[in-house]
Formats: C-alpha cells, structure tokens, sequence
C-alpha cells in the first residue's frame, strides 16, 4: 500500500518540528493548492470570455487589499458574516450533520434580532445590543430546531431539509419587511434602522469595521478550543468521523450530540444575521445576504473544517467578495463570477482531498476530519 | 366553478412539469445509489443553455441545447463525486453554486448588466386533438407543450425499464448492493455515470421547459429551488417514475394554488402561497418517512470505504 511506510525525511522533520507546526504547513499547503487550482481555472475561463485576466486580477486585488481602508471597510466587513456561517457550517460538518441551511439561518437570526432592535422605546440601553444578537441566536437556532428534530426524532436526511427552509426563511423575510416590520413610512420593502444603542460600534472611527469581527474570531477560538480539549468535542469529532464506531465502542449517544451540535450550528448562523443587521445595514431587508450561507461551505472546506482556519479563509472570501465588487466596476466583470470561482475553490477542495486521502501517513495532514457517509 | 377550477388545473400542470422531468430524471440517478444536488445547477444550465439555443436555432435547437447543458453539468458532478470519489451532498452543492453563478454572469456578459428582457422563440401548446375537448381536464392535460407530453411518455418508459428490463435490474442492483452487481459483472461506476448523465439531462429539459415554455424568458435564478423540490418529490413518489408524476403535479397544484386563491380574493400574503411548495416538501419529507425506504446505498461512495 502505497504511503504505508513513512518516507526517511518526513520521519525526521516530525522529531525536529511539533507535529501541530508541520500540520499548519500542511493545511495551508493544500488551501493555497485549491486556490491556486482556482486561479487557474478563473484566469482560463476569463481568457475565455475575452476578459484580460491580468487586468480583473489587479482590479480584485486593489478592490480588497489597495489602501487600508479597502482592507477594514470592504474585506474585513464582508468577511464578518462570512466568518460566522463558516464556522456554523464547519461545526456542523465536523459532527457529520449536513446543514446546507445555513443562509436559512441567518435570516431567522436577522429577523429575530431586527424585531429586537426595534423595539423602542425598550430595553435599558447596554441591554439592547446583547439581546438583540442572543434573539438573533435563537433564530437560528429555532430555524434549525426544524430539520433537527426530524432528523433525530424521524429520522429525515438533512441535506432536503435544510435547502428548502432557505427558501421558506426568504419568503417569511419578504412578507416580514412588507408586513409587521416595514418602515414606518410604508413605502420601501424595509424595516426602519434599529435603535442607536442596538448597533455594534464602529472599531475605528473613520471606518466601517465594527465590533462583530472581534466577535465573529471570539466565536472562532471558542469553537477551536471546544473542538480541540473539551470531551464534548472530542465526541463531536468522534461521531463524525464514525458515528457507529462512537455509539458502540465509545459509547457516545448519537442523537443528543447530534441535536446539540444542529442547534448550536444554527445558533452561529443566526448569530451572523444578528451582526449584520447591527453592524452594516441597521435594517432588515430581503437581500441581507447574497448567499453568504452558501459561501459559508466554501469557506469551512477551504479552511478544512478547523474553526481558526475559518478566520483566515473568511478573510479571503471577503477580500474576493469585496474586490470582486472593484472588478465589475473597473473592468466590467459581473461579480456572479465570484460565485463560479466559490464552486472552483468546493470543486478543488474536494479534489485535494482525495489526493490526501490516498496518503494517509503524512505527517502534514490531519487524519481526513471532513465526515464521511451516507446524506 | 369550471371556469375558475380549469384555469387552476392547467397551471399545475404547466408549473408540475418541470419537477416531474427534473424528479424523473434523479430518480433513475438515485436507484443507481447517487443524490444528485446539482439538479438544480442542470436545471438553470438547461434554461439558460435553452434560451442561447432557441435565440440561435428556433426553440427545438434550444430544447437540445438545454439538455446537452444539463447532461454537462452533471458530467462535472460525475467526475469529482464518481470518478474522484468525493462526498456527493458537497460536490453537488458546489454545482449547483456553480451553476447558478455561471449561467447569472454568463447572461450580464452576453445582455448587458441591466438584463434585456428576452423575448425567446417559445415552445407553444401543442393540443392533442379531441383530447383537449374533454371537459375540465382536457386543456389542462392535453394542451400543453411538449415538454409535458415528454414527462407523460417517459414515466410509463422509465418504469418499465427499471422493472422490466434487465438494464434497470442491473441498475437497482447497483444502488442496492454495489458489491454484488459488480461480483455479478456489472460496471457499477459506469452504470452510475450513464444514469447521472440522465438525469442532467433531465434537469435541464426542465430547464428548457421554464425559460422557453412557461416564461418564454431567461432571469437569473429562475431555477428557484425546483431542484431541491425534485429531491422531495423523488421521495414522496417512493422512486418510482410513475408515482413521481403524480406527486410532481401535486406539488405543482401547490403552486398553482396562488393563483386561483388570489383570485378569489382571499386576502392571505402572497409569500405564503410561494413558500407552501417548499413547506410541502418539508412535510411529505417527515411524513412519508418510514413508510418508503430510499435506494440501499445511495450516497455512498464506490469502492466502498475509499
């Protein structure tokens, strides 16, 4: 079998270096591969459509990274929601629960908290804020209470249920914002702007950064530190990696971890709502996000599944989103492509891991942590 | 009543259609042991390859264009989930984005960014004589595009090659015991492509159905999620083609509903009726559990345990 006797160098760099430095080697290894793959891919099909791809590269990259407030107002903002819903979907994943509903999520989480927000006159002011994101959390985790609780109660796959509650999150969003939520005025599809002391506070005076982004790496080390010396991460990992192996040798009970994770996946999800609507916008309205649920799964599997990853990877597809914003106005390249370059970094991701999955003896990678299994 | 009831029937059929060909198309896909998320990335590259194909060569040209788009689709889902093995709930989820993506900045590339609106050669009813005279039902079933006519012919067909041919045995077989079809000579990753293959192609006949038969335009996403309802109405219909239809013309009467309730005036929100299609298939999903049992190995890769 191929890989099943170390090779001489590695077995030396492993005495020299910890094993958790060589893996972080490893890690970034394999996503800067995806992203490379993904470039490639991106600059062939531009080339195609008669784009100069050396010109859409610049414009991208001076949109996310040209001047430092490009950096903290465009990439660094757009990742915070980006962040969120990665690590709900890396959580999820890690535990092998399919929430493909993380965009679901999000918006019961916005919804939950913008009715929060607009409660006025209300709560003592140093309340409003917290109770505005904990209400956006239990959205999201009401919203994914639903395909919980048929999963582990009735034994209905995830994957169906969690897709169309998306659809049905954007349709209660719509009849939200023309119904019991819309602006006083009644004349825009749009909730009025939350009140001041249910905002999160700029980070910097002068840009549009604000507090979730601490927030959203808050989260991120949580989840690390849960995942890596908790028991309950260890039998999260566990089940995921092979919930019948869990259940008998290790005794773990599937279904409660199962239900747990579900809900505290969604909990994160709803949580990015809740920031979103007190960080950037102020206001609900029904293009809140233009699929961060669905980029959310190309960040967790770029980052492969590690919530510190997620930062890193987040950032990235912040700095894509943003500079891709720069590229349609500079060079007149749409921004959908973005997501045609997100399915590209899934794509080859995937492809990657294969290629590591064939060599299970490297020191540079993890054990496969993306779960296997039927749906 | 007729007249507010025929109106009511031809819609769902016309908006049935399409989760029928779609949900036809993953049914052979799911007996041959694969779920396919990225119907819903066929079924937006059928619509818009369809509407390319109609403006260039007449509507027939972009019905093939449609279904040659969706079998590509699923071709990129076959090579990463079937010939590189990797997870088929992620890889179709990335065609599908992919899809969705590609076909949305394809169309601002080739018709500005505002959106011209097209206007597209259409695939047109097409009445059956005498049929289409029957009262109440006739209009509603036997005049419509062939699109329709296409999902009517293909449930009996697909039926009886699953049950009665010994190409459907071997591809029950593969979505049932991979282990033994293979000792027994069959080609389970081959079977598994072909039937993949299939139904991309499906998906995007159902494409084509929206985007030249049902709007006679392209908008982006105007897929609208009827992918992830097929997956639903492949369960409700117990992966049987002929119980397929059915449930896709139920789920099409639940979209239809909008229609005939607003016109007779009830004063309910109108994303309700939009999202009932989907809450549908939320609970056929936690209803019909247990009392069907989906293809032995579906979702699971081959070889097994790579």
């Amino acid at each position: 079998m191929k890989g099943w006797k170390r090779k001489r160098g590695q077995a030396m760099l492993e005495r020299r270096l910890p094993v958790g430095v060589l893996r972080w080697v490893g890690a970034t290894g394999l996503a800067a591969g995806a992203l490379g793959l993904t470039l490639l891919a991106a600059g062939v099909v531009l080339a195609l459509g008669g784009y100069s791809p050396l010109r859409a590269g610049t414009a991208l990259v001076s949109g996310a990274l040209g001047s430092p407030d490009a950096f903290l107002s465009v990439t660094l903002v757009r990742a915070v929601p980006l962040v969120l819903t990665g690590l709900a979907v890396s959580l999820a994943f890690r535990a092998g629960v399919w929430n493909i509903g993380a965009e679901g999520q999000l918006y019961a989480g916005a919804l939950l908290g913008a009715a929060v927000g607009l409660v006025s006159p209300g709560l003592p002011a140093p309340l409003h804020l917290p109770v505005l994101l904990l209400a956006a959390g239990l959205g999201g985790a009401l919203w994914a209470a639903v395909p919980a609780l048929l999963k582990t109660k009735l034994g209905v796959g995830e994957v169906v249920t969690t897709l169309v509650l998306n659809f049905v999150a954007l349709n209660l969003t719509s009849w939200a914002v023309r119904g019991p939520l819309q602006e006083n005025r009644g004349i825009f599809p749009q909730s009025d702007q939350v009140a001041e002391a249910a905002r999160l506070a700029p980070l910097w005076e002068g840009t549009r950064l604000h507090w979730g982004f601490p927030v959203a790496v808050a989260v991120a080390v949580l989840l690390w530190w849960v995942l890596k010396y908790t028991p309950v991460g260890f039998r999260l990992r566990a089940v995921g990696a092979a919930p019948n192996a869990a259940r008998v040798a290790g005794r773990i009970r599937v279904k409660p971890l199962t239900l747990g994770t579900f809900l505290v996946s969604g909990m994160v999800a709803g949580l990015a709502g809740g920031v979103e609507v007190a960080g950037v916008t102020y206001a609900l309205y029904e293009g809140l996000s233009p699929g961060h649920g669905y980029t959310a799964i190309a960040v967790a599997l770029l980052a492969r599944l590690n919530p510190l990853g997620v930062i890193i990877s987040g950032t990235l597809f912040g700095g894509l989103e943003g500079g891709a914003g720069a590229m349609q106005r500079d060079v007149g390249i749409p921004a959908a492509w973005v997501r045609v370059i997100q399915a590209f970094v899934i794509l080859s991701a995937l492809a990657i891991e294969r290629w590591v999955r064939a060599r299970p003896h490297s020191v540079f990678v993890h054990p496969p942590s993306a779960p296997g299994g039927a749906p | 009543m007729s007249e507010l009831l025929a109106p009511f029937f031809e819609a769902s059929v016309r908006l049935g259609v399409p989760l029928a060909l779609a949900a036809l198309g993953e049914t052979i896909t799911e007996r041959s042991g694969v779920i396919n998320i990225g119907l819903e990335g066929s079924i937006i590259a059928g619509a818009f390859a369809g509407a390319l194909g109609a403006l260039a060569w007449g509507a027939p040209g972009g019905a093939i264009a449609g279904l040659m788009a969706g079998g590509v689709a699923a071709a990129v889902f076959a090579f990463f989930a079937l010939g590189l093995g990797a997870d088929q709930i992620i890889t179709g989820t990335a065609v599908t984005i992919g899809g969705l993506g590609l076909t949305a900045a394809a169309y601002e590339t080739r018709f500005g960014p505002t959106g011209t609106a097209l206007s597209l050669p259409t695939l047109d009813p097409l009445p059956v004589p005498l049929l289409a005279e029957l009262p109440l039902l006739g209009r509603a079933l036997f005049a419509q595009p062939v699109t329709a006519y296409a999902a009517y012919l293909l449930a009996p067909v697909l039926w009886w090659y699953l049950q009665r041919t010994a190409w459907g045995l071997e591809l029950r077989a593969v979505g049932e015991e991979p282990c033994a079809a293979e000792a027994a000579g069959v080609a389970v990753v081959r079977t598994r492509v072909f039937a993949t293959l299939f139904g991309g192609a499906m998906g995007g006949l159902a494409g084509v159905h929206l985007s030249l038969a049902h709007t006679a335009t392209f908008a982006e996403g105007m897929s609208a999620g009827r992918g992830f309802i097929a997956l639903a109405v492949v369960v409700l219909g117990r992966w049987n083609p002929l119980g397929v239809v059915a449930a896709a013309l139920l789920f099409g009467a639940a979209s239809a509903l909008q229609f005939s309730l607003q016109a007779l005036g009830l004063n309910l929100p109108y994303q309700l009726f939009l999202a009932l299609p989907y809450l549908l298939a939320l609970l056929a999903l936690a209803g019909w559990v247990g009392r069907t049992r989906a293809p032995a190995a579906l979702g699971q890769p081959w070889p097994a345990g790579r």
